[in-house]
């Protein structure tokens, strides 16, 4: 405290992220700026096993990081001084591929006494939106990604509230296990969101609505029902337009994750939609949630498509704000693959 | 000159800082997968205790593995983070050479080993000058012991593993089994730091553990590719 408030330094942070199979580093200017954003992909590499293989992803997390974080700080032109704080995702995500994120985090921050802060994979994907626009209280945010399907309440920054989630499938993992099906490669969901532009919604496959009222979540009974038409028409020789397919699964999908943020979203009284995770770069699930809130007074923020994926600028953003809320994580920080966003904002 | 030695491959975690010729502060602890929470704190603890600030360490010692895939990680990724933002040199040691630094005063060949489950070892063969006779490998402990005995020379064996092996070892090799005395099998951090001394610096971006075994996804597709090209 012993700063002068009113002289405003610009503050840094340096953010990293290797919950999956992307080892990225950014460097955050006063947690709306991005000064860099380097992010690895590792995909090339799952494609062959038709997915992420754990052991392979924290190999090649180790073998990236130091040339990751050399490229954030040579495309930022700043030096280690100048950096204010260390943001590390911790958890959720693959358990040894957080470790060496995690690892990394603190070795920096010890090596130069600096802070550090361990930051929830989701609060990065929603924060990424604060790089476009600062938020507007009480927000919903639609998750969706590989692992995750959630909508959460935020009435103030840092305050989550969990208020729908997935009760099996995440909706990321459906459309994996229907790309499969369908004999798509890895990774199928931008394959079924491409092959669903072309096809015609001739299927009309469930959508599951739940008991009245609630906002979770379910897709394997899409799924399944997926798995079988494709099934039964192998069965009895018959070919099906695999687009066709494609389009009334998206059409399913994005039908049922629409209707429930609008009804949430009127039922909490929100100000503003904020989409996050790795299906929000779907075509589909955005022209689908612009339409039904085209006449609403609610806003919907959809972070351009870099932002969407997994990255470290998330981080960063999210980070800022736990730093200015004064979380500060000791060297004892550990990975967390089952982290709670609800516990973890409540620290 | 102030060398940090850092191993956590193993179910033991070693850290040591050596000042000069000595080791001025030396921790070690078994501990099982607990590595994460605990190795940075420790480093804290002992470099405040050793009264040396971060930015005057001169050389990072790590070991490499083989071990635990995930120790093996969590150490590099601290040491090769400290040694490339501090801008010091490293040096990546094979955790097998590491159990053979105190035993070089006897004039046997050193057996390390660490159990790898399954009947499986992860080992290698050192000549008492400390270098390498028969490289590191993942191998049956039976089919290893096999290959030592055609070799009909003594050999000392030392690994945190011992009583696992040791009858076995002992009816394999008869009167050419030795065995490290108590108490020396287990990780040396002090003795991985002075020896860090006698190598050239590794490239840090390029220092990786070594598994000394594929992921096992990988060696099937490795299969797959041999059989489709049939
Ligand atoms: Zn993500």
């Amino acid at each position: 405290m012993g700063e002068i408030m009113n002289d405003k330094k610009d503050q840094y942070i340096l953010a990293i992220e290797t919950s999956c199979d992307e080892t990225a580093v950014a460097i955050i200017k006063n947690g709306n700026e991005v000064v860099s954003n380097v992010v690895a992909s590792q995909i090339e590499s799952h494609k062959r096993f038709g997915g992420v293989v754990p052991e392979v992803a924290s190999r090649h997390h180790v073998e990236q990081m130091t040339h990751v974080l050399e490229e954030a700080f040579v495309k930022s032109n700043l030096e280690m001084e100048s950096i204010d704080a260390i943001a590390v995702t911790q958890g959720p995500g693959l358990v040894g591929a957080l470790l060496v994120g995690v690892s990394t985090a603190k070795a920096l921050a010890f090596a130069h006494q600096k802070p550090l802060i361990g930051v929830h994979h989701i609060a990065g994907h929603i924060y990424a939106n604060q790089l476009q626009e600062p938020f507007t209280f009480p927000l919903l945010a639609l998750v969706v990604s590989g692992g995750h399907t959630e909508l959460i309440l935020m009435r103030d920054h840092y305050d989550f509230e969990v208020i729908g989630e997935t009760r099996d499938d995440a909706a990321g993992e459906a459309y994996d296990k229907v790309a499969r099906t369908l004999n798509l490669p890895y990774p199928g969901g931008p394959e079924i969101d491409r092959l669903a532009q072309e096809g015609v919604d001739r299927f009309d496959f469930p959508r599951a609505w739940l008991e009245e009222g609630s906002f979770d979540f379910s897709f394997s009974g899409l799924k399944s029902s997926v798995i079988n038409t494709v099934h039964n028409a192998k069965q009895k020789g018959e070919t099906v337009e695999i687009a066709d397919i494609a389009t009334s699964f998206q059409s399913s999908v994005t039908d049922v994750l629409v209707e429930k943020t609008y009804r949430a979203a009127e039922y909490y009284g929100v100000k503003e939609i904020i989409v996050a995770g790795g299906v929000a770069a779907n075509s589909g699930l955005r022209s689908a949630l612009l339409d039904r809130f085209d006449s609403s007074a609610i806003q919907v923020k959809i972070p351009p498509l870099w932002l969407c994926t997994d990255n470290a600028a998330m981080i960063g953003a999210a980070g800022m704000v736990a730093y200015e809320k004064g979380y500060r994580a000791g060297w004892d920080l550990n990975a967390n693959p089952g982290l709670d966003i609800e516990m973890y904002s409540k620290n | 000159m102030t060398i940090l030695a850092i191993d956590t491959s193993n179910d033991a975690m070693g850290i040591a800082l050596v000042k000069d010729k000595q080791i001025i502060a030396s921790y070690t602890s078994i501990n099982k997968n607990k590595h994460s929470t605990r190795l940075m704190p420790a480093i804290d603890r002992l470099m405040k205790d050793a009264n040396i600030e971060p930015s005057q360490l001169s050389k990072i010692a790590v070991a490499i593995g083989p071990g635990s895939y995930t120790g093996v990680r969590i150490g590099l990724s601290i040491a090769k983070t400290m040694a490339w933002s501090l801008d010091i040199p490293i040096v990546g040691l094979s955790s097998l050479k590491i159990l053979t630094l105190s035993l070089t005063m006897y004039d046997y060949k050193i057996c390390p080993f660490f159990d790898a489950r399954r009947g499986l070892v992860f080992t290698g063969l050192y000549n008492s000058d400390g270098t390498i006779e028969i490289e590191e490998q993942n191998i049956k402990m039976t089919d290893w012991l096999d290959r030592l005995a055609t070799l009909d020379v003594p050999i000392v064996f030392v690994s945190p593993d011992i009583e696992l092996y040791e009858s076995m070892i002992q009816e394999s090799l008869k009167e050419h089994a030795h065995f490290a005395p108590k108490g020396f099998h287990v990780t040396q951090p002090g003795l991985l730091g002075i020896e860090s001394k006698e190598y050239p610096p590794d490239d840090v971006h390029t220092l990786i553990p070594q598994y000394l075994r594929l992921v096992e996804a990988e060696a099937k597709w490795l299969e797959s590719q041999k059989d489709g090209s049939k």
